[in-house]
């Protein structure tokens, strides 16, 4: 059986790779588009439709939206990251990754922590365009930064699985139109944009159930009253438990010689 | 195996679901040789070669490279090899420098020794002037040259080339070649990987002709020549009318049947010095001729006569 590689030598190959994918979108700036414009167009455009129909005015409703609609970038930023890895695949260039005494995991890990500038990105323009549009969360600057890092975790943890995806696909195409449905549903399905109380039992009980809506109860209660709540607890350690379940998955299909 | 063996293949097959892709092939590969293998498309030269460099599991056999296995060992095997891809592998949205500092990163070369041999390799390989420039501005020949360059990084002891000079064009194939030569000037071992015959020929100091999965035979291109057959003789003559009488002429004198194609007599040439005869026993029949060669067998001959009738 393979050795396993030396920590140091992971890390190093990681590195290297990760300045791949940073290199990559530093040629091809267009990369970016997507966490940069979708937290501005959603705020704004969800702000000023459902603001004064769902708490009377944007500014009572920014509070519910801002963490919402940055889930929600998140896991579409996440998603990105299977149909890039997908791509890479098609492209030839694994093989010769795959060819070198390299640590194996080093060419995805790479991919994923590259894409912490993504979601850190994303995350920084979501709240820019809330504060923008008169968004001040009561929780103060440092619970704001708090909250940040628990969205990034929170996308993080998903790009694993999204890379498993992208590693099992056909192609990109497949693993987009699948992101985007799962996106859907996992955000509207949520608290992100709407208060529960108003959902008939069933659909009650699948908001509540659905790992965003924890997610985005613990981001507001940081944000809004300073609080580091159970549910906080409960988010890190469901991220946790997919990077623990999902690295050793992917990195499985990724060896997986044909 | 031998201590000059560079390969070992051990009744190597491989099957995907029910298609049989390679079918119990064994070679050897000396060290220091270049090795062609050379087959049509589909033959699985390219799945032979991919077991070979641990990208892909082999169904049944062994894969032995510089004493290691390429399944139990394929840490230390893939430390001895470079590749270079069918469709150059190099990374396209990135520059030729930084594709060849991250790959010397990749091998395990630290930062400063990454940049002398990335400037080292620029110089070598004639890509200094577009080193900053995107690789997907490349022409296919520059293309070639990088991912040649990025596979000999680690400056490996084996060298695989999947196809090095498919869709080039003639200049760019023989400055593709003549960079090959230099390699093997300096002691590598190659394995190539082609569907030209010319270029096995010219290239390859022992071939091995595979066809649908199948190790056909294995020699020198010069060996594989004269199994096809020897020399032969082509003879034109100023009068078509004389053709009959000239080919009988013929067949009595090399004992071999001559056959005749418009003004062109051909018989196979077992001795050169029979030209001899032929060209005394026409000239006393006053039979004049135009033109008179002796042909060797092309690869062409070798490998349609290797290959025939399966394609």
């Amino acid at each position: 059986m393979e050795i396993i590689a030396k920590p140091t030598h992971l890390m190093a190959n990681t590195a290297t790779m990760a300045y791949r994918n940073i290199l990559k979108t530093i040629h091809n700036p267009e990369r970016l588009m997507d966490v940069l414009i979708q937290p501005i167009l959603f705020t704004v455009m969800f702000g000023y439709l459902f603001g004064g129909a769902i708490a009377g005015g944007v500014a009572a409703y920014l509070p519910t939206i801002v963490p919402g609609i940055l889930i929600q970038t998140m896991l579409s930023a996440a998603s990105g990251s299977g149909s890039q890895i997908r791509e890479d695949l098609d492209s030839g260039v694994f093989d010769r990754f795959k060819s070198l005494p390299m640590a194996h995991i080093a060419p995805l890990a790479g991919q994923l922590f590259a894409d912490i500038l993504r979601l850190t990105i994303a995350t920084v323009v979501a709240f820019a365009t809330g504060f923008a549009m008169g968004w001040r969360p009561a929780g103060g600057f440092g619970w704001v930064l708090a909250a940040g890092g628990l969205a990034i975790f929170t996308g993080w943890a998903m790009s694993w699985l999204f890379a498993l995806l992208g590693l099992l696909a056909k192609s990109a195409t497949m693993v987009q139109s699948f992101a985007m449905m799962t996106m859907m549903i996992l955000s509207f399905l949520s608290n992100a944009f709407i208060p529960l109380k108003t959902l008939p039992h069933w659909l009650l009980t699948v908001a509540q159930i659905n790992p965003i809506t924890h997610v985005i109860t613990a981001m507001r209660a940081m944000l809004n009253q300073g609080l580091w709540t159970q549910q906080a607890w409960l988010v890190i350690i469901f991220g946790v438990a997919i990077v623990l379940i999902f690295a050793p998955l992917t990195i499985l299909a990724y060896n997986k010689p044909n | 195996m031998l201590a000059n063996d560079a390969i070992k293949i051990e009744s190597l097959s491989k099957t995907f679901g029910t298609y049989q892709a390679v079918t119990d092939v064994s070679l050897t590969i000396h060290k220091g040789e270049v090795f062609g293998l050379l087959g049509p498309n589909g033959a699985g030269k390219t799945t032979i070669l991919r077991m070979m460099t641990t990208l892909l599991k082999p169904s049944h056999g062994t894969i032995t490279i510089f004493g290691h296995d390429t399944q139990k060992q394929p840490r230390q095997v893939r430390a001895l090899f470079g590749l270079t891809g069918q469709y150059a592998s190099v990374d396209e949205d990135i520059t030729a420098w930084e594709n060849l500092m991250i790959f010397s990163r990749l091998n395990g070369l630290s930062r400063s020794e990454a940049k002398q041999r990335s400037t080292a390799l620029l110089q070598e390989f004639s890509l200094v002037a577009s080193a900053d420039k995107a690789v997907a501005a490349y022409s296919g020949g520059m293309r070639r040259r990088l991912d040649l360059a990025v596979s000999l990084i680690s400056q490996p002891p084996l060298i695989f080339l999947d196809e090095p000079t498919t869709g080039l064009d003639p200049r760019t194939r023989n400055q593709m070649w003549a960079t090959i030569r230099q390699l093997v000037a300096k002691g590598s071992t190659i394995v190539l990987t082609t569907q030209y015959l010319a270029e096995a020929d010219e290239l390859a100091d022992r071939i091995a002709v595979i066809d649908h999965g199948k190790l056909i035979q294995v020699g020198t291109p010069a060996a594989l020549k004269a199994a096809v057959g020897g020399s032969t003789l082509k003879t034109q003559l100023q009068s078509v009318n004389q053709i009959p009488a000239a080919v009988k002429l013929m067949t009595q004198t090399l004992h071999v049947e001559a056959t005749a194609d418009k003004s062109i007599i051909t018989a196979k040439l077992g001795n050169p010095n029979q030209v001899t005869n032929v060209l005394n026993r026409l000239s006393q029949h006053n039979i004049p001729i135009v033109n008179i060669a002796v042909q060797s067998p092309s690869m062409d001959d070798v490998f349609f006569a290797l290959t025939s009738g399966k394609n």
